[in-house]
């Protein structure tokens, strides 16, 4: 699962300062800082705008007036109804359709089309075909187990509408994506909008969303695309970009249109690419799962909730392990399907060989077996022997989680006021209760010193917008929680992914647990978590941190294990310890792959900010899970989902504007 | 440093095949200015300034300033000149894989600037062919798509465009490869693979960029007499680029010579060797064995009175290392004829001159009278004179 | 690859092979066995068609759903489709015609004068016969040790023990499930009380803090409400906050009394009051006892029963409750 860059900013422009530069604007930073402490020691309490749970200002209050301005609208703009009813129509029709492929009783049979042996036998053939027997196994393997789990059609009604939405995102994606990456202008244009899709909170959207798909499965397709459709433009348009230059300058010197160059040579070289699009796409749409579960999305999602409302945390785990089973099976037959592209190409074996048709021909011979078998027989098309395993899975999960809750309490308290009064609550007092335009005044300079005029321009801009948006009290106790989140995961990345990097054995033994931490529903874990750690902030942390860390970690483990081989050897022939290896060689040449890690981080982090809302983090998170929940807080609940955009495009740009400026400065030893 | 005697002789007949036809291909004024606005300095007094000072000034370079030359039909034609100095834009101005800011490109009567995009393409497919530094091969074809992708997007039906690619892949010697790929190939072959695609559209003009600075000394040699076989088979026009002197003296009929942008000297290899333009070319050249590209009339004087003119008689075209050993043997003064008539005798003298080296009075006498050149930035007045009275 | 291929093959053949076999033996075909669909027993399946439920995410609800949901398919023959929504979805619902009815509404005044009064697509079909409690509760054990806590005067006094992390030096006042429409702040400034509202941001947050507080015996007061399946787990004790009288929490800026005791209520689109359908006549009728909602919501909480077999119980338990419900040609 690797992950890609998911902006690409243009560079700040600035030219690199020299090291007398450099060292000047570190001594003014640490100036700034001191004068903040200084200031704040006077002024604290002053200024914050700080503003109760209910409270609304007029911003939010006209913001609600126009959300009812739009569903009035709704019946009266028939051109807009019609094209919409037209896309809703034919999204639930799609769903639907494979519902009753797989998941429903459909067309007066007790039962779907095709039961559960046929559906493992496509799956397990698909991965033959595009993948290696080894997925192939996985895949008969995971299908399988969604049985022995109890959760068949629950599994089915998840895959029916994932699938469809991720054909969907697919579909629309990878066009706009090779246009973005075609024209720069395109690029432009889409960055933020895409940021905004996936930074902006489902639980923003997804009441609204319901007043124009109606409630059912095409609100929680459309749900899930907006989350999970900016991953494959933004990777599809990197890979069309990235072609060398020379290929396609021979082909124009060839004579070739445009489109023939797209054709023949853009594409053909950037489907690998593609392919990790489309496999990070898959990757969001499922952890869209529960939440679109919300607005009556069918699946798995559903059942997670429904433990949640009776803190059942065995079946809540049972449901969330098929999720991450899903996950794990669709991750690796779509990673394997691209290194064949790859090794396909490498070996020289086309595509068209006689081995390969007659084993194609097999494969879909015995699957068409399976699918008649599974069509007519009772029991292949019911999965037999109900949820041995499943019923397991509850009652461990269940006990586990007591047996924490019960023993390990005392120490997870003390972890948690160690951090909460040692490094959370200093920092949010200082961000929190300094005066509004002290905080403001402070980052615009931390920017325009660390990362040049252009991101003090954004920070300036989106810390004038939180104050607009009437939530700037809010907004930095979120920054607070969502900086120690991230310093966590980087830690987290550093140490972990140098541990994965250098030895592939832990790698082999990690990756599975990272994916099932990217992967596990959030609501499945919330119930232990909160009895081991309160209604807290930390709480909302620990979530952040089991969802970000993964992606920090890997992103980290592929940066040093990138790190040239020949460095790594003289550093070794130099005599260097191990300790010396990672600190003055892995580590510093692989700062661009931490730096990818630390703004991935920060972007999952905040994508997990209304989940801390949940759990105790209040603030901006809390904002927004009240605005869905309550008519009157809608328009704060919008107000918050921007503010939450707002910084977490700031952050992004700033931080990314920084580690350009480190990468081009001088290295300081 | 040079032989300091030879810049003093006036520049001896250069014949280069064809040299009165029309030329086929025609370059005037060609600028190309690379950043912000680069339009506005063509025909201002920005123009004038040197590289670094327009880059100070407006951030632009000035890859290409000001060059003009023609090719003839048939010719090997080489560019050359550091890293930098802009041969790469020069060559991508002329099939404009790069736009030139300004400047004229006729292919024979046609204004290659002047044509539209479909235009362009046409030629592009017909007319031109390329060859490039990092080969540009496809890494997802076959090395028979890859020689068949020129005929592929002008619209050839399948068979008759891999006849011809394997036409091709034969005549560069790489037949029995057609199904592999290319990163299994060693680089040398790969580049065999681009100069097979370049030829499979049978072009009138061939461009090379450097094509072989990134392989091994054994296999560019190898490769740089491909070449000349080719061209002697094939008969086509080509320009070459270069930035390694002995490749451009072994192939080119007509070097060109660059610095920072401009054409600074053009002429026949034994012109660029004997008569260095400048400091630059005369830096450039100061490691060829002279012995080794000039001919006799670059050494030969007129007999002196008295002087035995019974002796041996060689041909002018004569490279004076080939020419040693019969001077040396003789005794006395060889006779250069040409057509019957003697244009001038060389001695064991002249011989030992050009290969044990000059005088070395000699040699500081005009070294800093050639290093006082008032404006080594500016366009060379040298050049462009020589440029115009030797081709027109 | 050839050895690939040739494993492949040997692969699919052993599959198809035994597949054959299998068929070849049979087994129960599908659709054979015609009592595994039936589909209701009523007759009166045409008179009721489709109803659209919303099912809101809590249990109680689930019970009154669940129950509602039993006797429709059993007695009246309805298509019943259960939709999982949240409160504010489920109201849109009326708007787009895709809810037919919510079985337990808490208060939401808001919604009613939107979709009620100016949209007119809702109507207020009475109370469910439940009593919603919403308060401020402490775990019995606290109410056991300290006795007078349970007075609000008496809070400040313990206002150290409820210091938490989160609570910045006072005392911690763990607030709400989100849909939930609170009061507190203003209670706590009104009050003068030296506490600060944590917002817990689930229901599940809030139970999971009130179990712990109640197993580990550490302090915590915060908002809950009843009836709600905890409380048969752990009986909280409420405190009593001054007295709600009529209009003393007219202002929200103002308020220093409880909060009211809600008559829950059902709502249904106004499409489906004028459709005559059996099942809107189910729903007016439906009503019952806290006590009744709680045997179901425990059903479902800790016996681990299915909303629909702890519906099927309560039914059968119960069955002079469901026939005071049914529409009188259907009775
Ligand atoms: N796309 C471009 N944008 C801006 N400047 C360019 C661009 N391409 C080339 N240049 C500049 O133009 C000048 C000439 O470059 P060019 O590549 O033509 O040199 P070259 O003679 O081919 O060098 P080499 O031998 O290294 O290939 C260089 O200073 C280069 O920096
Ligand atoms: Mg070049």
């Amino acid at each position: 699962m690797a992950a890609v860059p998911t902006t690409a900013t243009a560079a700040t422009g600035a030219a690199a300062p020299g090291r007398a530069g450099w060292l000047r604007g570190r001594y003014l930073t640490v100036i700034v800082l001191a004068a903040w402490v200084a200031l704040w020691a006077l002024l604290r309490g002053r200024d914050t705008l700080a503003l109760g749970g209910a409270e609304l200002t007029p911003l939010h209050t006209r913001l609600s007036e126009g959300m009812d301005a739009i569903d009035a609208g709704r019946n009266s703009n028939p051109l807009f109804l019609y094209f919409i009813n037209y896309i809703r129509l034919f999204i639930d029709e799609s769903v639907t359709f494979v519902q009753a492929l797989i998941s429903r009783p459909s067309f007066g049979r007790p039962v779907p089309v095709i039961g559960w042996l046929g559906v493992t036998g496509i799956a397990t053939a698909v991965a033959l075909l595009y993948g290696n027997r080894r997925t192939a196994l996985l895949t008969a393997a995971g299908f399988a187990s969604f049985g022995l789990l109890g959760l068949w059609e629950e599994s089915m009604d998840t895959l029916a509408l994932t699938l469809t939405a991720v054909v969907l995102a697919l579909a629309v994606g990878i066009p706009l994506g090779v246009w973005a990456g075609l024209s720069d202008r395109v690029n432009r244009f889409l960055t933020p909008v895409l940021d905004f899709m996936q930074t902006m909170p489902t639980f923003v959207y997804l009441a609204p969303l319901t007043l124009f798909f109606l409630i059912g499965p095409a609100s929680g397709t459309v749900a899930t695309m907006i989350y999970a459709t900016p991953p494959v433009i933004r990777i599809t348009a990197h890979g069309i970009r990235e072609i060398p230059v020379s290929t396609l300058e021979a082909s124009t010197s060839l004579g070739s249109t445009r489109a023939q160059a797209l054709r023949k040579v853009r594409l053909p070289l950037a489907k690998r690419t593609i392919i990790v699009g489309a496999n990070q796409t898959i990757m969001a749409a499922l952890s869209m799962v529960t939440i679109a579960a919300l607005i009556d999305a069918p699946g798995l999602g559903k059942t997670v909730l429904k433990a949640l409302q009776t803190l059942d945390v065995g079946t809540a785990f049972n449901a969330g392990l098929a999720i991450v089973i899903m996950a794990i099976v669709l991750d690796r037959v779509t990673s394997a399907a691209g290194r064949r592209v790859e090794a396909e190409r490498r070996s020289g074996r086309a595509r068209g060989t006689r081995a390969r048709r007659i084993e194609a021909g097999l494969v879909l011979a015995a699957t068409a077996v399976l699918v008649y078998l599974s069509h007519v027989y009772v029991w292949a098309a019911e999965f037999p022997g109900g949820a041995g395993l499943g019923s397991y899975v509850k009652q461990g999960a269940g006990a586990a989680s007591q047996w924490a809750q019960d023993t390990l309490v005392t120490y997870t308290d003390a972890l948690k006021n160690l951090i909460t009064y040692g490094l959370l609550n200093p920092f949010q007092s200082l961000l929190a209760g300094s005066p509004w335009w002290l905080v403001a005044l402070v980052v615009v300079a931390l920017a325009l010193l660390l990362a040049g005029a252009r991101a003090a321009i954004v920070a300036g801009v989106s810390l004038v917008l939180l104050v607009l948006l009437g939530l700037w009290h809010d907004s930095m106790v979120t920054l607070a929680t969502t900086l120690v989140a991230t310093l966590i995961v980087m830690v987290l990345g550093v140490v972990a992914g140098v541990w994965m990097g250098r030895s592939a054995r832990v790698d082999q033994v990690l990756r599975p647990v990272l994916d099932a931490g990217q992967t596990m529903p959030a609501f499945v874990y919330l119930v232990p978590i909160l009895g081991l750690f309160g209604a807290t902030r930390f709480t909302a942390i620990i979530a952040a941190v089991a969802f970000a860390a993964p992606v920090s970690i890997k992103l980290v483990a592929e940066a040093v294990r990138g790190v040239s081989p020949t460095a790594v050897e003289a550093a070794t022939a130099g005599g260097s310890s191990t300790w010396q290896l990672i600190a003055k060689v892995q580590l510093p040449m692989a700062r661009a792959g931490i730096t990818l890690a630390a703004s991935q981080g920060l972007i999952y982090v905040l994508s997990m900010v209304v989940i801390g809302g949940l759990v105790g983090a209040g603030a901006l998170g809390y904002d927004v899970v009240a605005g869905f929940s309550q008519y009157q807080l809608r328009g704060k609940g919008l107000a918050a989902g921007l503010a939450i955009v707002v910084l977490g495009i700031m952050l992004d740009r700033i931080m990314r504007a920084a580690a350009q400026r480190a990468a081009a400065r001088p290295a300081p030893h | 440093m040079a032989a300091p005697s030879l810049t003093a002789k006036s520049s001896p007949p250069a014949t280069a095949p064809g040299a009165d036809d029309p030329p086929i291909l025609d370059v005037r004024g060609l600028w190309k200015v690379f950043g912000p606005r680069a339009d506005r300095v063509v025909g201002t007094p920005l123009a004038e300034l040197s590289r670094t000072e327009l880059k100070q000034r407006t951030g632009c370079v000035a890859a290409v300033r000001d060059v003009s030359f023609s090719v003839r039909r048939g010719e090997v034609f080489v560019v050359m000149g550091l890293s930098g100095s802009g041969k790469s834009t020069l060559v991508r101005c002329l099939t404009r894989l790069v736009e030139p800011t300004a400047g004229q490109v006729r292919l024979d009567d046609e204004d290659v600037l002047g044509c539209g995009e479909r235009r362009l393409r046409e030629l592009r497919r017909h007319r031109f062919g390329m060859v490039f530094q990092h080969f540009g091969l496809l890494p997802h074809r076959r090395v028979l798509d890859n020689v068949a992708y020129g005929l592929e997007i002008r619209g050839t039906k399948k068979d008759d465009r891999y006849e011809r690619a394997r036409e091709v892949l034969e005549l560069v010697g790489l037949a029995g490869f057609e199904g592999s790929f290319p990163d299994q190939l060693s680089g040398g072959m790969q580049q065999r693979v681009g100069l097979a695609r370049a030829l499979a559209v049978d072009p009138e003009v061939l461009f090379f960029d450097e094509p072989f600075s990134a392989l091994d000394p054994l296999i560019r040699r190898e490769m740089q007499n491909e070449v000349i076989r080719l061209h002697r088979e094939v008969g086509k026009t080509m320009i070459f680029i270069t930035h390694d002197l002995s490749e451009a003296l072994k192939l080119g009929d007509r070097i060109l010579i660059m610095r920072d942008g401009a054409l600074v000297q053009m002429g026949t290899p034994d012109q660029v060797v004997g008569a260095p333009a400048d400091d630059y070319v005369r830096d450039f050249v100061s490691d060829v064995p002279k012995s080794d590209v000039l001919t006799l009339p670059w050494i030969m004087r007129d007999p002196r009175p008295g002087e035995p003119l019974d002796g041996p008689e060689l041909a002018p075209d004569t490279v004076i290392r080939d020419a040693a050993r019969t001077v040396l043997s003789a005794g006395r003064p060889v006779k250069v004829v040409s057509g019957g008539a003697l244009l001038g005798v060389v001695t064991t003298a002249e011989i030992l001159e050009v290969i044990a080296g000059p005088d070395p009075d000699t040699t500081q006498d005009t070294t800093p009278d050639a290093a006082s050149d008032p404006d080594p930035d500016g366009p060379d007045p040298v050049a462009t004179d020589r440029d115009e009275d030797g081709r027109s | 690859m050839a050895v690939s291929w040739i494993a492949g093959l040997r692969a699919c053949a052993v599959v198809a092979g035994a597949a054959l076999l299998l068929s070849g033996c049979g087994g129960a075909k599908v659709g054979e066995d015609t009592g595994a669909q039936a589909s209701g027993d009523g007759g009166g399946k045409s008179a009721c068609g489709t109803f659209n439920l919303a099912v809101n995410p809590w249990v109680g609800y689930e019970a009154n759903a669940a129950v509602i949901a039993h006797v429709a398919e059993k007695e009246l023959g309805c298509n019943v489709v259960k939709k999982d929504l949240k409160e504010e979805v489920a109201w849109q619902g009326f708007a787009t015609g895709e809810v037919d009815a919510i079985v337990e509404n808490w208060g939401h005044e808001d919604l009613k004068k939107k979709y009620i009064d100016e949209q007119k697509v809702a109507v207020a079909v009475g109370p469910t016969g439940n009593k919603g409690v919403i308060g401020w509760f402490v775990p019995p054990w606290m109410a056991e040790k300290y006795p007078d806590i349970t007075d609000w005067k008496n809070l400040n006094k313990y206002a150290d023990l409820f210091k938490t992390s989160e609570s910045g030096g006072k005392g911690q006042l763990l607030d709400g499930d989100p849909s939930f429409v609170t009061n507190d702040e203003a209670l706590v400034k009104n009050l003068k009380l030296d506490f600060k509202v944590v917002y817990a941001g689930s229901e599940a947050a809030l139970i999971t803090a009130f179990r712990q507080a109640e197993k580990q015996k550490t302090p915590l007061i915060g908002y809950f409400y009843d009836p709600q399946w905890f409380m048969s787990e752990v009986k909280l004790v409420k405190v009593d906050l001054p007295e709600w009288t009529e209009g003393c929490d007219a202002d929200a800026a103002k308020v220093a009394c409880d909060y009211p005791v809600y008559d829950l209520d059902k709502i249904v689109s106004k499409k489906f009051a004028d459709s005559g359908s059996p099942a809107y006549e189910l729903v007016k009728n439906f009503n019952w006892t806290n006590d009744d909602q709680n045997v179901v919501s425990k059903y479902i909480s800790e016996d681990g029963m299915t909303a629909e077999q702890a519906a099927e119980k309560w039914v059968a338990d119960n069955p002079d409750k469901i026939k005071a419900w049914l529409p009188a040609a259907a009775g």
